[in-house]
């Protein structure tokens, strides 16, 4: 009998430290969330919300193109940024860790990833500076003499890329490098003793070793990526808008609150099937 | 032998072709904000002061990196407490559905933070509640809660529970515990989850733009900065920002982290 209430009393404690913190995720994000999806069923008339209770929202998505179109643009964007990300940062990430003296790695490491401290939204805008028809870029180019008239970078879609390029590679190079360190030598050593190339040992060995490393790294920058309205705000402008730009438009100039949620949904349901295709690479619940 | 030079020298092309690439906006931002002239693009017209000048005595841009200051700090130091009192809690108690609960407390990680901001809105809305500094603290908690709770929970190991068995034993309190024993023995990742989430939501847009009315956040107000074009003070605010997270890092990684990494 004692041991009974001791438990209970070790239960209500437990609960007690648990509690504030669960409290909260429910009351500012499971609630909310919930609520938005609710209101993801009603529509606006006028000023009002009127709690109607249909799937307008989302047969209005599927019917009108330029919103279809924004889903595509966003996809397009993020699958290219994802890709070219890993492609240029899994190099880099294998001369930090491969190629660099040991105790110069943190610091070459450091370096890699200074700019991640500016801040995000005068990260893109110095991107602007440099693509900008007046621009770095421009300049150095009718400089030198490669062209004749300056190149319209900004405002492209070319533009989000390179800004999306960037603060992934940075992103990607600290995962990558993360993953390259942690692999014993002894699978490279025996990879050479089996009478392997180094070409050999990286494809059949190192590759398939990191992979899972890379997966995690290219879901976050998915996730990231498709739900980020400032990068293509700056630099893509309004020529090709992208979810979260058509979202904010919604909220901002509309006051369509019922749209905004129904398209919210729809960008959350396009970052779980993108969980979903990798989810068998994914060591989420390692972390 | 040849080989190995010829793969070197590819190696240090394309580090540096990279390096490169990671560098030239900042590199670009920084030297423009000492732009004497209306616009921070080429040519270069001479060193000035002026546009640093210009942002300390913009009153809007100061009250907005106060207001910034205050949110960050204040909204981690909340997660950080929820966080740690939950990873104790988890760590400490078998509680039925843990695993779940845990699940739960990690959720808002893998949803944009435009969608939080956005289900926030929605609820505020609703019930006629004004946008303010509070709500955007209120959607910086959410965001930083897990990843508090994820750091802390992960660094307490087993062997800790020997240690606030003996503090047991000798009369302490269940808080006394976790105040006197198990925090200070957690403290470096205690720091590191506050620190992380200082820099989140000293940074962070969508929340805190969606969240607020008049009193704004320093991200908020640059972007109402960008809407009047390419502007040298724009590149000033910029840099300071920029080197003052340097700077914080500089301090955190000689004094904080400097034990970790001494093998």
């Amino acid at each position: 009998m004692t041991t009974l209430s001791l438990e209970n009393a070790d239960r209500r404690k437990a609960w007690g430290f648990v509690a504030p913190a669960l409290v909260w995720t429910v009351a500012f994000f499971v609630v909310p969330f919930l609520f938005m999806a609710a209101m993801s069923l009603w529509s606006r008339q006028g000023r009002e919300i009127v709690r109607a209770w249909n799937l307008d929202n989302y047969l209005r998505f599927f019917g009108e193109n330029a919103l279809l179109k924004g889903l595509s643009n966003s996809l397009e964007i993020t699958l290219t940024v994802t890709v070219l990300s890993v492609l240029l940062a899994y190099p880099l990430a294998w001369i930090i860790a491969e190629r660099v003296p040991k105790r110069f790695q943190r610091t070459a490491l450091i370096l890699a990833i200074l700019p991640f401290w500016t801040s995000y939204v005068v990260r893109s805008y110095s991107w602007l500076l440099v693509l900008t028809k007046n621009g770095v870029i421009n300049q150095a180019l009718l400089g030198i003499g490669i062209i004749s008239e300056p190149l319209e970078i900004a405002s492209t879609r070319t533009a989000t890329v390179i800004g999306f390029v960037h603060f992934f590679v940075m992103l990607l190079t600290l995962t990558i490098y993360a993953n390259l360190v942690q692999l014993s030598p002894n699978y490279r050593r025996a990879a050479a003793d089996l009478g392997a190339n180094g070409l050999q040992t990286f494809w059949h060995v190192i590759l398939p070793l990191t992979l899972p490393g890379i997966m995690t790294g290219a879901f976050l920058t998915f996730v990231l990526c498709i739900g980020d309205y400032i990068t293509p705000q700056i630099l893509g402008g309004n020529n090709e808008l992208v979810l979260p730009q058509i979202i904010m438009l919604q909220i901002g100039r509309r006051a369509d609150l019922p749209m905004a949620s129904a398209l919210s949904i729809v960008l959350m349901l396009a970052v779980t099937l993108a969980y979903a295709l990798c989810a068998r690479w994914l060591k989420i619940d390692r972390v | 032998m040849l080989r190995h030079r010829l793969s070197t020298l590819l190696a240090v092309i394309y580090a540096a072709a990279l390096f490169g690439f990671i560098f030239l906006p900042v590199a670009v931002l920084v030297l423009f904000s000492f732009q004497d002239g209306r616009l921070p693009v080429p040519p270069f017209n001479g060193f000035s002061l002026q546009w640093y000048e210009a942002i300390f005595a913009d009153r809007k841009l100061m009250a907005a990196l106060l207001n910034s200051l205050i949110v960050a700090t204040a909204s981690s130091a909340v997660a950080c407490l929820l966080g740690f009192m939950a990873a104790y809690g988890f760590a400490r108690y078998k509680l039925p559905g843990s695993v779940l609960q845990r699940g739960l407390l990690i959720a808002p990680m893998t949803v944009s933070y435009l969608i939080i901001a956005l289900g926030l809105l929605t609820v505020l809305n609703t019930l006629g509640i004004g946008l303010s500094l509070w709500t955007v603290g209120i959607g910086h908690v959410v965001i930083n809660l897990p990843l508090c709770f994820a750091i802390i929970y992960s660094s307490m190991g087993d062997h800790h529970v020997n240690i606030e068995r003996a503090a047991r034993d000798l009369g302490a309190s269940d808080w006394k515990v976790m105040l006197l024993v198990t925090a200070p023995m957690l403290m470096p990742s205690i720091l590191a989850s506050f620190f992380l989430s200082v820099t989140f939501s000293w940074d962070e847009f969508i929340i805190a733009f969606l969240l607020s009315r008049f009193n704004v956040t320093l991200p908020v107000e640059i972007w109402s900065l960008l809407r009047s074009g390419l502007n040298p003070k724009t590149n000033a605010i910029g840099s300071v920002v920029f080197l003052a997270s340097i700077a914080l890092l500089a301090i955190l990684e000689l004094t904080l982290f400097r034990k970790k990494n001494t093998p």
